[in-house]
This record gives structure tokens, sequence and C-alpha cells, in this order.
């Protein structure tokens, strides 16, 4: 034990043990976490460790999610990190509850505390006689207090509860319909309230007559506050016929957009860049052995989270007090982002986390949150309940940014890559509540842009690679080369919005790394698995390569007969998460279709596996949705995806066989699930294609246009 | 509100009178006046099944479905699926295969699979798929939601007995 004991993060900024459980009068516990349920089963894993810390069965512990007034503040569940951050966090605070309970316990059983057992809670001796439980010992006093860093954990050895596959906790009420939702919730008096949005990226509201929309059936109020327009109306139908009227009788000027969907990468190459270096590695000897120099141009478009519940909010404001119900990834920072916006003590907001339709990264939950807020104020003590229509949700979420990768590599004589460089184009990948810096009041909050007093737009900002890095994160190739660089491109002017969608940067990067790889092993006249591991050292990504082409039933420089293709691709998440690999299969019938996915994955000790498989597939699946049809259109006025038509994503036809097999390693930290395979996913399409027809298409989506006009 | 004659249909066998504008979609009737919560709102377009329900044993779309069109006739929705707390074998199967991400979408997929069990209790994998493909999902949970059913479809092979009843429960 090191003299200076070190706490998790969180824990350390929420040292009270009562901050992080309570026991309840009915054989229960009650665990607090920052961390908040988006669908990825996260509160059932939460409450897996914290049953194996604590010796309770897993049905004895009660989980609540993040609530500002009710648990510590953990930032934002984002970044595959609730696991390997809320995870120890979680752990100690029970660990440390655990050994205060006990060293109670052995006052008064007069055993010591070495030879304690517990059981669901009750503590007894070796005699198995003497017994007290700690629901009878005064546990409110004993937890009032701070973890201290020196209460060692459970060893891995003797989990019971963490690596079992427990079931999901939320999953009963989801299959019955019962509300479980945000939009599900209802409170006496709720409204309901919608909002018009202008109809692009900074246009302004000229004119709208309000007389007219005032007098339609049921609306109790309509809000105009600068160019933020609103409705509350009694009936949730009437709400939405008012939101028509509204926009009909809105005019707007538009300003127009510098770029559209096809120009978006000239455009991005053109502009003015602040530059950096990510990393270098430079080893001038093996430089001199280069005799072939390749590059290719990989592009990807800006991607909708398209979530499929618009966004939602249930909020109330009386009294200068405001309280939300939302389904945002990080309470705390939303709280703080709305105390600033209604100028109100941060003690005045409460936010509560709901659960939400599917959240992969920074969406449009904050900005509902603040419009119910402006529009619950304008009805003191009604609850207002907001949700967001489609074209809404479309038009204005936050998008995943479009992006140029570069990448060029020089081989020497045996085919070996000794060279290698990456530069990505992009804006920055982040824009989220609470990245502002304090002192220059901005918000990330859509409806502050454009109230009559506005808060200035919060300026594009992108992760530090100390934490995974964004518009870089998994540019730098694992492989083992001797001469490797990277460099981020930042553009600073913002055609469309844009935020953190699952895997940031690493999902253009991983692809175009890991084509360009089979490009080169192709040139090297080499098998891809075997090329993969020839610069590969690294024994747990090797495992995960060897795992997945054993399990798809691989077979080394096999040709393709014109029908059938087969790639692969590979990457460590962040380079310092999960590991995994993916084989996926594809038939031409003529029509390409994706027949087979086999992915091996290394997260290190795996909480919940069938948790970290759903994660997986669902990863595969989103990103075979990414792959093969998506891609946000605009044009030189706005945004023209605006419904399920317009922007198309994987229909159940089009789902492959889906196979994931997981690689326990119990003695290592569990490293976090949820955004590795979106990367990989999209180069092993692109690998079997190349396999099957001889070609590379290096711009995303993968259509069937895109092939034809490669094969041309 | 203007006053209209009260539109009158059952919902998971019980009867239901409703005061509403006769084009109110379906859906809000549901979720606000009858306080059933499993149909979801998620396009209001007819694009994405989340708010799928049966009526008369037809999946529809409640978003666009207007009041009135169900005047007289037996809507089912995912609430209705279970019996005595039994659930029902899709349900069941939902469960054992831990076919669920956010959730938002799965009661408009359970009530899509309903309606194309209550025709063909022996579906092939296209077919489920065919019946799945105006049902979204965004979390990528389509492989599990295929195993599920299949897994239902396999039970139902088994007992003989009919996966789903519709209609009027006594």
């Amino acid at each position: 034990m090191s003299a200076q004991p070190k706490l998790p993060m969180y824990l350390a900024s929420n040292p009270r043990l009562d901050r992080w459980l309570r026991f309840n009068d009915d054989g229960t516990a009650t665990v607090f976490t920052g961390r908040v349920e988006l669908g990825q089963g996260i509160t059932t894993a939460l409450a897996q460790i914290a049953a194996e810390e604590l010796d309770l069965s897993f049905g004895q512990v009660r989980i609540v999610g993040a609530d500002t007034t009710l648990t510590p503040d953990e930032g934002h569940t984002s970044g595959s990190r609730s696991i390997p951050e809320g995870g120890p966090a979680m752990r100690v605070a029970c660990a440390e509850a655990r050994a205060v309970l006990l060293a109670a316990a052995a006052q008064q059983l007069d055993i010591p505390v070495s030879q304690l057992v517990v059981e669901q809670g009750r503590i007894t001796g070796a005699d198995r006689i003497r017994e007290v439980s700690y629901w009878e010992l005064p546990h409110r006093e004993l937890l009032a207090r701070e973890a201290t860093g020196l209460v060692p954990v459970k060893p891995v050895a003797h989990y019971t509860v963490v690596g079992q596959s427990a079931a999901r906790l939320d999953i009963p009420d989801k299959v019955t319909g019962q509300p479980r939702f945000v939009a599900d919730m209802e409170l006496p008096g709720m409204l309901y309230g919608r909002v018009v949005r202008p109809p692009s990226f900074g246009a302004r509201l000229q004119s709208i007559e309000l007389a007219p929309i005032t007098g339609l059936p049921g609306v109790v109020h309509v809000v105009r506050d600068g160019d933020f327009l609103g409705v509350i109306a009694e009936r949730e139908e009437q709400a939405v016929n008012a939101r028509k009227a509204m926009i009909a009788a809105a005019r707007w000027s538009e300003p127009g957009l510098p770029t559209d969907a096809h120009d978006i990468y000239r455009y991005l190459e053109t502009r003015t860049t602040t530059d950096s270096v990510i990393m270098q590695r430079e080893d001038t000897a093996s430089l001199a052995t280069a005799t072939r120099h390749f590059e290719a141009r990989f592009t990807k478009p800006y991607i909708a989270h398209a979530s499929l519940g618009p966004s939602c909010a249930l909020a109330t404001f009386n009294a200068n007090r405001i309280e939300v119900w939302t389904h945002s990834q990080g309470v705390y920072p939303l709280a703080r982002e709305l105390a600033q916006a209604f100028e109100l003590p941060l003690e005045s907001v409460i936010a509560h986390h709901v659960d939400g339709p599917g959240c992969y990264g920074h969406n449009g939950a904050d900005d509902a949150a603040l419009d119910a807020v402006l529009l619950a104020r304008t009805v003191p003590g009604r609850p207002v309940m907001l949700q967001w229509m489609r074209d809404d949700e479309f038009a204005w979420e936050p998008l995943g940014p479009a992006m140029v990768v570069k990448t060029r590599a020089s081989l020497d004589a045996q085919g070996n890559i000794v060279d290698w460089s990456t530069d990505i184009w992009s804006n920055g990948h982040t824009q989220r509540p609470g990245t502002s810096v304090i002192s220059v009041p901005t918000s990330s909050l859509l409806a502050a842009w454009h109230l009559d007093k506005p808060i200035a737009r919060i300026p594009q900002g992108d992760p530090t690679m100390a934490g995974g890095g964004g518009i870089a994160r998994n540019g730098e190739p694992l492989y083992d080369l001797p001469n490797k660089r990277v460099t981020a491109h930042r553009v600073e002017e913002l055609p469309l919005r844009v935020s953190t969608l699952r895997a940031l940067g690493a999902y253009a990067n991983v692809f175009a790394i890991e084509s360009f790889i089979d490009d080169l092993a192709k040139e090297a006249g080499a098998d891809p698995v075997e090329y993969r591991l020839r610069h590969m050292k690294n024994p747990r990504a090797r495992a995960v390569i060897e795992l997945a082409a054993q399990k798809a039933g691989w077979v080394p420089d096999q040709t393709s007969d014109g029908t059938l293709g087969r790639g692969i691709g590979f990457a460590q998440y962040k380079n310092g998460y999960g590991y995994i690999a993916i084989v996926m299969e594809i038939a031409l019938e003529p029509e390409f279709r994706v027949t087979r996915v086999v992915a091996a994955v290394d997260v290190g000790l795996a909480v919940n596996p069938d948790g970290i498989i759903n994660q997986t597939e669902g990863g595969i699946l989103q990103s075979l949705s990414w792959t093969l049809k998506e891609g946000m259109m605009f044009d030189r006025e706005r945004i023209t995806s605006r419904d399920w038509e317009t922007y198309p994503v994987l229909t159940f036809s089009e789902v492959p066989a889906v196979e994931v097999h997981l690689i326990d390693r119990r003695d290592e930290p569990a490293l976090g699930a949820g955004e590795t395979p979106t990367g990989p996913t999209a180069a092993a399409l692109g690998n079997a294609l190349a396999h099957a027809l001889g070609v590379r298409v290096r711009d995303l989506p993968l259509t069937r246009e895109r092939i034809i006009a490669a094969m041309e | 509100m203007s006053l209209t004659e009260p539109i009158s249909f059952h919902v998971n066998g019980a009867p239901h009178s409703v005061q509403a504008e006769p084009d109110t979609p379906l859906l809000y009737i549901l979720r606000n006046d009858l306080k059933l919560k499993g149909a979801k709102f998620g396009c209001g377009l007819g694009q994405c099944g989340a708010c799928t329900v049966l009526l008369d044993g037809h999946s529809i779309n409640a978003c666009d479905t207007p009041l009135w069109s169900v005047a007289g006739k037996q809507v089912t929705t995912v609430e209705g699926l279970a019996t005595d707390g039994q659930l029902s074998r899709l349900q069941q199967a939902f469960v054992d295969e831990q076919a669920v991400q956010c959730g938002y979408c799965i009661s408009g997929m359970l009530m899509a699979a309903t309606a194309l069990l209550a025709t063909d209790p022996q579906p092939d994998s296209a077919q489920i798929r065919a019946a799945l493909d105006r049902n979204l999902c965004r979390c990528g949970t389509h492989a599990r939601i295929l195993r599920a059913i299949e897994r239902a479809v396999a039970a139902t092979a088994e007992s003989a007995a009919p996966a789903v009843a519709l209609g009027v429960q006594p």
C-alpha cells in the first residue's frame, strides 16, 4: 500500500460513503451512482459490483442513477468509462462500507474481524451462532463518514456475482410497457409542449403573428423569446397541431450554408486549420529501407445519432426553482448550464435522470431540458412535458462530424511497413454541457443561442489525448511500426452543429487505417490476418485477431470466386481500452449482402459477460447501419435529411448473423465495451468488398452506387 | 374544445369511451387518456414502428391512425400481452434472450411479432425479418430480437399451443 492512499477519481470527489449507499429496512441496499442507464446495461453491471463487494446477493441490491438530489456527481456517462472509472469508485465505496460495518460487528459479537464471514448481509463468526446483520447495526451513523483509501477490495478470485451474466434490471418493465421513460411520466396538472426551431443553422426569425395560434383549441400559452418559439397546450395533439400552425406562420431569413453534403470534404481540406502532431515516432535507419510508397484518402459524412425517440424532458418552474426530468448523459453539468441560463443559484436547479431512447453520445436530451424549462417558466407551477418532433431531432441534434483521413505508408523490400502517417481533417468532437470555460459565459444548449438575450454558442472543443482524443482518437495504428506520425487538422469553421457520437473520430480513423492495412497487405502479397500479426507484438491484440479468424474459419490467402467475400478489422479502442477483431462475410447475389459477422472481444474483466456481448452486437449492427447507408444530406440552405425516408437506417432484412466471442481476463482491469466495434466493423465490410470485387471504396457509406463507381 | 360525440372501442379487452377530436392520433389517446404508455412516439409519420399496436389483430401504427377509425374495434397494446401476470411467450423470449438495449422500440417489436405469429405460428427467418422490416431499432438489437422471436416460435412448435390469443379477454 502506498503511503498516500489514492481513491478512485469520483470517490475522491464524493468521499462520503452514504453518498454511495444505504441500507433499507426490507433487507436490501440501495446504491447510488452518478452514471446513467442509456440502454447499455450499466446500472445492472454497477449493481453487480456493489453486491459483490458488500457480500450481498444480486437481488438484494437496488440502484439509483444520476440525480442531483441523491447521487454523486460523476460528470457525463460517456466514452465507455462507466465501468473503468465508475466501477472502481463503486467498488471501493462498498468495500469501505463493508469494512466499517464489520468493525462494528466484531465489537458487538466479540469476534475478531479476521474471523467474520458475511453472507447476504448476515455477519457471523466461524461458530455460526453469534450473528448480526448489516441492518441490525447502526448503519446510518456508520456510513456517515468519508472513504479512507485504506481498505483492500475483494480479490477477483473470490468473485461470485461479478463475472456472471446477471439479467438486466430494466428489461421486465420494458417488455411489458410499464412507464419507464421520461416521455412516459405524468405529473398532476401536466401540460404538453412543442417547440418550433429555425429551418437552418443561423436562420433568424423575421416575423410571426402569434394571436391566431393563441386561439387554437387547447392552446394555453404561446412562447416567443427572440428566435425561440414554443407552444403549450392542454392536450398533446393540440400542441402538435399548434406547432404546425406556427411553422406555417413563421417567416425566417436564412443565411445559407457554406458547403453541402457533396462538397464538405473539399471544404474541410481547404479551411484554415489548427494543426497538432498527436504522436510521432522516428527511426531513420528503417526509413532508408523503404522501397515503395502508398497513400490513400478516406471520407466520412456527418452521421446522426438518430435515436428512435425524439428528445424529451419534463420540467416545472416554480418560485424560481427548476425541477427537470431528463435523459441527459450528465445531470450535474446540465443543472449548471440551466442555472446559468436562468441566472439562478445552482441549488435552485434539480435534475433527475430518467431512461430515454437510446443514447450514443451528446444528442438533443440537454437541449430538450432547456426547452421544457423555458416553456414551464411561462406557466409557473404547472409541469410541462416537452418532446421534439422527428424533424427537430434530425435537423438540430449535434451530429458526428464529417471527416477526411489521409494515410501514407512505405514498405520495405519484404513488404513490411516501415513508415506510416495519418492526417485527419475534422471539426472538434465535443460541444457538451459543462465543457465551456467558466469565465466566459457560453452555452451548449440550443435554445440559449436563440433567446432575445442570447448566450453565445459554446466554442467547439475536442477531448484531449489523455481523455482518448476526439479527432485523433485511434488515429495512431496500434501496430509496431518503426516510424509513425499522426496529425490532427482541426477545422475552426463549423458548417453544422456537431458533438460526440459513439467512438468519435475512431470510427473514421479505424476505417481508414484498417482499410489501408489490407491494401498494403495486398501489395505485399500477404494474407490480411498474417500481415496484421506480423506487425503486432501486443499479445492481447494478437489473441483477438487470432480468435476472430479461427471462429470465422478464416482460410489464409483465399481468393474470392466473385460471389463471396470476407474481411477483417481490428482496433484497441482509444489504443488503451477494449480489444476487438471482427471478421465479416458478404455474398454477392448479385447485390451484396452482409451474411455473417464474427467478433472476438477482450475488455479485461467482464463484469457482465452477456451485457458486453449485447453492447458489442449492438455496436456492430449500429456501425453496419452507418457504414452501409448513413450520411446526413444537406444543401446550401439547410439539412434535408429530416425523417427516416431521407435518413434510412438498417432494417431487419439487412441484418446478418452475429457471433461475439468474449475473452474473459479476470485479472485485468475492466475496460468498458460500448464503443469498441464501430471502426473495425466498417473496415471489415470495406475489406470484404475489396476481397470479393477487387475494388476499394474509401468514401463512407459503402453504397451500391459507390461500389459500381469504383468498379468502372 | 369543441364538443364531439364520445368514441367507443375496446383496448386489451376492456371497453373505453373517449371524447376527443375524431382525427386525434390513436397513440395520444392510448398514452394520455388511457395511460397506456407502452406504445411510443417515434416519428409521427408511420415510418419507425415504435407505436405499433394491433387493431382487430392487425399491426398498425398508432401515430397515424385517427381515433374515429377505431370506433367499435379491438385495440391490443403491449400491456395486453401478459395474462394474469404471466408474460406472453414472446415477452418471455425477449427476457430470456435479453433482447433489449434502450427498449424504446421493444413494445412495437413485440406487437409486430405478435401479429405475425397470430397469422403464422411457424414463420421462417425470412418471414420474420419481412414482418419486422418497418420496425426500426437504433441500438442494433436486431440480432437478439430475431433470436427471441425464433425462440418463441420454437417454444410454440414444442407445445403445439397457439403462441398468442387475440381478441376480447373475459
